[in-house]
């Protein structure tokens, strides 16, 4: 098919619509209302072109205008983009939404990266003719992530739109009408959506900018950024980390079209400025006789560890938040016997028996893309919205699919947003939710259930019964005849499965958060049994955290001991050296037990970036680099393994914690290492040695590729004060940095062009300078990168050679002064960095137990008393929530002070006397700050 | 005139008689009404009641001038599924200058209901609603009862004269925004949403209110359908006395004799309905121009004061007939402070939605403000020109609240353009000068 612009034929494809074809055709048209993952809503009448209903009307130089957002394209179409009719309307656009403007781009966060300041400069609007006064509005306080200034806005609707449609938040509406519409809240308050910052990016004004940004500032054209993957949580989003002065400015997106596309979530977003933190080592410390640590330098640091390793027995604890590179050499360090991978001894065994179910399964395991096209959905046990948060999103928009099947029967196209959301209403694919706790996704299911754990697995499996049509499990050995709750689980199975009778593509998500194996099994049966069914089935496993996935690869199969088998040899004396990677053991198991192997160690090594209890506890601690500041692999939960580059270069002797390992490894004068010298050389080493890993040196270019002949900068060309920024030091300029490990330069040279999309640094483009320009680097607009896909997906599938588990589940019953005890995720919290990164510090709240009301008059408690679990040191506070499954007790999961409590377990609260709740956190302390 | 023949001829307001009550249920059978209902329901199929207001050449009277029966066939008839298909009065009514439903509504609300449910009928309706003005407390108040008494009598409910069709009715009273009675804002704001309108197509009549095929009519127009079935589609056509079919509501207001509204065959010459019903202009008052058609139409001059009121003629001489509710300019009124007052109106209603609207409108009307307070400036006549054609192209902007909005100023710097220059010229408005002298 092809239309003509501007007399020039061009190719063009029938589902785009007008603005998006000129746009991927490298055209300059301007727009702010449209957005690629939203469609379009024909609000903002800035992309208008003029269009010609024949041949002699386009001689003639007769058209109507026409919104290229809204309009269709069709074979033989003809349009013009530059005919003077077309221009001064567009012209008249910008001229329109200046009136009000303030113009106060020297002052505005969003300078310099603004989408209309591009599409100004694009249409030539320069002379004001307005002479009335501007409108203004009073900003409001949204909460410590994001920050407002209204008089800013054009009223191009995205952010609502955002908010509301795409992410399903009500706290952030229009207000108003006519020429004063205001975007925000009913008052002053926290944004309540997980997702809220991505108004940073949606908005193409400065009015919703990143707080943290805002108030630590910097041009955006003076950011030096990188590639980088969200350690957060497993999803493995791409990110965009902004640098300027050795200080993590903000996170952007970075698009990939098959995981977190335009969106990342608020952990991910404002989770990474720990970085930044007083706390972060700087220099290697010994600890001296009076318990106080000295700075050591690099070879001194080096030496000890190098002796400590060389003296005696050693044992490793590596981390699944750091990179399969470092764990993959402190495994060769330790001896695959010795190397604990780092998880608590409870998620252990889940995290192994996730991988070995999605290889089991013959199901796909989609990526998030994916998971957008589902027409149904089952969620058993797993809170996404807390543990992997972009896939809640992703679950929304999934359930829309019915929406779209509508829309394509009355020929509506995807784009148009508005027309499909009028006429699907809250008509959706069907989601099924079996939690022990109410979620952020039930207003979208069709059916909420609040079960005890046992009862998730079991109705996961009787799903999956219902399915196969096979009625001959009478589950009589799980007594579940003596259980009345039974026959309704078996009701709620029934109607499931009956729910699903349409569905041509069933998504099943669950994963470690439920802290029971026989939950994920049970879902991995449902996607078996729908797949036999003839249809096509996904299911998604959710593992807790950004490496988890590599680390259960790295460690498949051989028996790794987990902390409590360590443990034990350490109690034994089978340890003199305890090397501890990335990783607070005292997040992993009760404080006693942590304390106790330690002290049965001779020598502690502990490599780390902050300062924390198991560093404090240790005889050595050595200072690494963030994910932010090195290189290295993480492996997501569909098993993509990403590659992340170090955005500026590591001060003092932070150095990546691989290159503390290679260098130890080689003063030992391993055999394995003697000729690694690069980053490089140790992925493809571990690739060689793991098969399961054998994929992830193909995760990026290695560090002699060449972009054209040149390196990918890491800063834009407008970067500015080079020269300046170390004035005060010095007036000789240093030389750049020189990478050696990637092919990127710490610097603006190079070219950032048609790269693979693993090398995407910065997105700019000429005219382009916001987050916008973004479709001059895809292939197809709002589609893949033109660079390929990023990452490498890791995981085959044993196509059903190993037969799924099955295993009895038993019925759920606790004795009347019992409560089972389950796990409760926190978007903010219950990350350990993220929680302390300035922002989502403010949004932490402590560590509770939650109960339902009825529970806790069963049980004599109250809303506020200070309970204990079993014999569990620390008292939490109780607090009554009727979004709790009745006989479940709920405790924060991801908190020191829950370490040491079992998911699944059932036990006694004990009320504690005396008890004083821990202080109210902060929340909002700039409220009263600037209010415009 | 006997109560037949005004029923023949004056259709629309044979019951109406202002000074009192409007007829209940019972006076108003015992004039003859619900006849329609009667001849239709259960004795015609509604393809059969399409057909007759097909070829009755009604058309809407909300503004637009659709043809009603070609609407109406855009709905799907065929078993859609489950799901409703809903017939909606749009009763809001805040055109300036037009008061013509509010006299239907108050003087004769069965009337409307037996429309509504002859409307529904014939497009497999089974939920109407009546979206009613904020201020119309009356009105309100009537329909409510005379809803009331419906149900009781069964027309309205289950099962209506033992036909097996069933048909809900709701009145709505609206929060009262001009722009709720663009059909698609109105269909958004009875969804409890923002009042913004929708993008066309797809048409509300394949997805309107709730996504379900949804019919959109003005008051009179609903009020004619009765009529239409009783009498057919003849005796309806050959009530006008152009192309167009039945008679209008048309009004008038400004300095006449005697401002008001009335029922006339469509294609009345102006001249007939300004002298002849209203009586002329006031002593003291010269006529100088009229927006036939409520606050969004064209200005028409004297010239045109012997053209029919009808669609066709009104549209050729570069106005529309709109809602037939005429607005005079005299000449001691200032045309840029009337205008002023009007772009400001519909700058204050604008939904807020697309740009040329929300903000060009404001800058209009603070530039016909500036004008108006003698601080215009030499190129602000250009600016408004811009305006026009930037505002009031249709198109450019999402609705037709703009284009709308933007006919007075066109018009008026066609016909007037010598009263705006000498704002500017005199840096003062000579109207006002001269109040200020007398
Ligand atoms: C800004 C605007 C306001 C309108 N207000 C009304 C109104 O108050 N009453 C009305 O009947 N139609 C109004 N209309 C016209 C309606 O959109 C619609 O065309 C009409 O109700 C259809 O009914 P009809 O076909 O019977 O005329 C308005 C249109 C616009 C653009
Ligand atoms: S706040 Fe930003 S995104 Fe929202 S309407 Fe205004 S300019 Fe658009
Ligand atoms: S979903 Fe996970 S990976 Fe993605 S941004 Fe959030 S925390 Fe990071
Ligand atoms: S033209 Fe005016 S009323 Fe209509 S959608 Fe645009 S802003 Fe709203
Ligand atoms: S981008 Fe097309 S109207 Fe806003």
């Amino acid at each position: 098919m092809n239309i003509r612009i501007d007399g020039v034929e061009y190719p063009a494809t029938k589902d785009r619509n007008l603005l998006e074809t000129c746009l991927g055709l490298g055209l300059n048209l301007p727009y702010f209302c449209w957005h690629p993952a939203m469609g379009s809503v024909g609000a903002c009448r800035q992309c208008a072109v003029l269009q010609y209903p024949d041949e002699e009307a386009e001689q003639a130089g007769r058209g109507k205008l026409v919104m290229a957002c809204m309009t269709p394209v069709s074979d033989g179409a003809r349009f013009s983009l530059e005919t003077a009719q077309a221009r001064r309307f567009r012209q008249g656009i910008i001229e329109s939404l200046m009136i009000n403007h303030p113009h106060d781009c020297p002052v505005c966060a969003e300078g310099g990266e603004c989408h209309l300041q591009d599409m100004t400069v694009m249409v030539g609007h320069r002379d004001r003719r307005y002479r009335g006064r501007k409108r203004t509005f009073r900003n409001q306080y949204l909460g410590p992530l994001v920050h407002h200034e209204m008089n800013r806005c054009i009223t191009c609707y995205r952010c609502t739109r955002f908010y509301r449609d795409y992410a399903g938040g009500t706290d952030l509406a229009a207000q108003g009408c006519h020429d004063h519409i205001f975007f925000g809240r009913h008052e002053d308050g926290v944004l309540e959506s997980e997702f809220a910052g991505n108004l940073v990016e949606v908005c193409p004004t400065g009015v919703f900018t990143d707080k943290h940004l805002v108030h630590d500032y910097t041009r955006k054209w003076d950011l030096q950024s990188a590639p980088s993957v969200c350690a957060g949580c497993a999803v493995g989003c791409n990110t965009l980390p902004g640098e300027r002065y050795g200080r993590l400015k903000r996170v952007h997106n970075r698009f990939n079209a098959e995981i977190n596309g335009y969106f990342l979530c608020d952990r991910g977003r404002f989770g990474a400025t720990w970085v930044n933190d007083e706390r972060r080592l700087d220099y290697p410390g010994l600890r001296g006789e009076d318990g106080r640590y000295n700075a050591i330098d690099h070879h001194g640091a080096l030496q000890r560890i190098v002796s400590s390793v060389e003296r005696g027995a050693v044992a490793a604890v590596g981390s699944p938040r750091a990179s399969v590179e470092a764990n993959f050499l402190l495994r060769l360090l330790a001896g695959p016997a010795r190397f604990c991978p780092g998880f608590s001894a409870v998620e252990q065994p889940l995290v192994g028996e996730a991988l070995a179910l999605l290889r089991a399964s013959r199901a796909t395991v989609p990526d998030i893309a994916t998971m957008e096209t589902a027409d149904a959905i089952l969620v058993l046990g797993e809170d996404v919205s807390n543990t992997a948060p972009r896939i809640a999103l992703a679950l929304r928009q999934g359930v829309r699919n019915r929406a779209y099947a509508m829309a394509a029967g009355l020929k509506l196209q995807d784009w148009q947003d508005a027309a499909i959301r009028n006429l699907a209403q809250d008509q959706r694919c069907p989601l099924f939710i079996a939690a022990t706790a109410a979620t952020r996704l039930d207003p979208v299911a069709a059916r909420s259930l609040r079960l005890a754990t046992p009862e998730i697995a079991r109705l996961g499996l009787r799903v999956a019964d219902a399915l196969a049509g096979d009625n001959s499990n009478d589950y009589s050995h799980d007594n579940s005849h003596d259980n009345p709750d039974d026959h309704s689980v078996h009701r709620e199975a029934a109607a499931i499965a009956d729910g699903l009778r349409d569905a041509k593509r069933l998504l099943v998500v669950s994963g470690t958060g439920s802290g029971d194996i026989a939950v994920m099994q049970a879902a991995a049966r449902v996607a078996e049994a729908f797949r036999d069914t003839g249809r096509e089935a996904m299911l998604s496993l959710v593992v807790p955290e950004a490496n988890s996935l590599g680390q259960a690869l790295l460690c498949e199969g051989n028996g790794s001991p987990d902390l409590d088998a360590l443990a034990a040899s350490a109690e034994a004396g089978e340890i003199d050296t305890l090397l501890v990677l990335e990783n607070d053991l005292y997040r992993r198991a009760a404080t006693d037990q942590v304390d106790r192997l330690l002290a049965n160690c001779q020598r502690v090594i502990a490599l780390d970036q902050l300062d924390n209890p198991t560093t404090s506890a240790s005889h050595l601690a050595v200072p690494a680099a963030s994910v932010i500041e090195s290189e290295g692999t993480l492996v997501s939960l569909e098993g993509r393994a990403q590659r992340c580059f170090p955005v500026f270069p590591p001060h003092a002797e932070r150095h990546p914690a691989w290159v503390w390992l290679l260098a130890t490894l080689k003063e030992l004068g391993r055999e394995a290492v003697s000729d690694w010298h690069h980053f490089d050389d140790v992925t493809r080493g571990c690739a060689a040695a793991i098969p399961a890993l054998a994929g992830i040196a193909a995760a990026a270019p290695d560090h002699r590729f060449r972009n054209h002949g040149v390196r990918v900068p890491r800063q834009p060309p407008r970067y500015s004060g080079r020269t300046a920024m170390r004035a005060n030091v010095s007036v000789h300029e240093p030389k750049q940095p020189e990478d050696e490990e990637s092919p990127l330069a710490f610097s603006m040279e190079g070219l950032n062009r048609d790269q693979p999309a693993a090398l995407l640094s910065y997105v700019w483009a000429p005219g382009w300078n916001s987050n916008q320009g973004l479709h001059r680097f895809q292939a197809d607009v709002g589609g893949p990168l033109k660079g390929g896909p990023a990452g490498i997906r890791l995981l085959r599938a044993n196509g059903g050679a190993t037969p799924l588990p099955r295993h009895a589940t038993a019925a759920f019953a606790v004795e009347a002064d019992e409560v089972l005890l389950v796990p409760r995720y926190r978007i903010f919290g219950s990350e350990a960095l993220s929680a302390i990164s300035p922002g989502i510090r403010e949004l932490v709240r402590p560590a509770c137990i939650e109960l339902c009301a009825a529970d806790a008059e069963r049980l004599g408690l109250a809303d506020g008393d200070g309970v204990q679990v079993g014999d569990n040191a620390a008292a939490l506070p109780l607090r009554i929530d009727d979004a709790m499954a009745p006989g479940c007790a709920g405790y924060t999961a991801g908190y020191r002070e829950t370490a040491g409590l079992a998911p699944n377990t059932r036990q006694r609260l004990r009320r504690v006397a005396h008890f004083s709740p821990p202080g109210p956190t902060v929340i909002g302390s700039d409220r009263g700050g600037r209010h415009g | 005139m006997n109560a037949l023949d005004r029923a023949l001829t004056h259709p629309l307001t044979r019951n109406v008689t202002p000074e009192r009550r409007p007829f209940d249920l019972a006076a108003y059978e015992a004039g003859g009404g619900y006849g329609g209902l009667h001849t239709a329901i259960g004795k015609l199929t509604p393809a059969e009641c399409l057909q007759i207001v097909k070829d009755s050449n009604l058309r809407g009277r909300g503004g637009a001038g659709f043809p009603t029966g070609l609407k109406w066939s855009f709905v799907p008839m065929e078993d859609g599924g489950p799901g409703h298909k809903y017939l909606i009065c749009n009763a809001d009514e805040m055109e300036p200058g037009t008061f013509k439903d509010r006299l239907l509504l108050e003087c004769d609300p069965h009337q409307l209901i037996e429309g509504m449910i002859l409307a529904a009928y014939t497009i497999g309706a089974d939920v109407a609603y009546v979206f009613i003005r904020a201020e119309y407390l009356l009105a309100e108040r009537l329909l409510r009862e005379a809803i009331r008494d419906c149900y009781g009598k069964g027309y309205l409910g289950r099962n209506i004269l033992g036909s097996g069709y069933n048909l809900d009715m709701h009145v709505h009273s609206s929060a009262g925004r001009y722009i709720c009675g663009e059909e698609t804002a109105l269909i958004s704001s009875l969804e409890g949403k923002r009042a913004n309108p929708r993008a066309k197509p797809p048409f509300p009549q394949v997805s309107g209110l709730w996504g379900r095929p949804t019919i959109v009519n003005n008051v009179e127009t609903l009020c004619n359908v009765p009529h239409i079935i009783e009498r057919g589609a003849q005796w309806f056509n050959d009530l006008g006395l152009t192309e167009d079919a039945g008679t209008k509501m048309y009004g008038v207001s400004g300095r006449v004799k005697n401002p008001g509204c009335w029922e006339l065959p469509i294609g009345t010459p102006i001249r007939e309905i300004l002298e002849g019903c209203a009586g002329g202009m006031e002593d003291g008052y010269a006529f100088r121009g009229l927006l036939p058609g409520g606050g969004s139409t064209d200005f028409l001059v004297a010239e045109h004061l012997d053209l029919a009121m009808d669609y066709g003629t009104i549209g050729k001489a570069g106005s529309r007939m709109g809602t037939g509710t005429m607005i005079v300019l005299d000449d001691r009124t200032c045309p840029v402070a009337f205008v002023q007052n009007l772009v400001a109106f519909f700058a204050r209603e604008s939904c807020g939605f697309c740009t040329p609207c929300r903000e060009g409108l404001p800058w209009s009307a603070q530039l016909l403000a500036e004008l108006e307070a003698g601080r215009g400036q030499a190129g602000d006549l250009d600016t408004l020109a811009m305006h026009v054609d930037f505002i009031g192209t249709p198109g450019n902007t999402h609705c037709a609240l703009a284009p709308g909005a933007m006919e007075p100023l066109a018009s008026g710097l066609k016909y007037f353009r010598e009263d705006f220059q000498r704002h500017i010229d005199g840096r003062a408005c000579p109207y006002c000068e001269r109040e200020a002298a007398a």
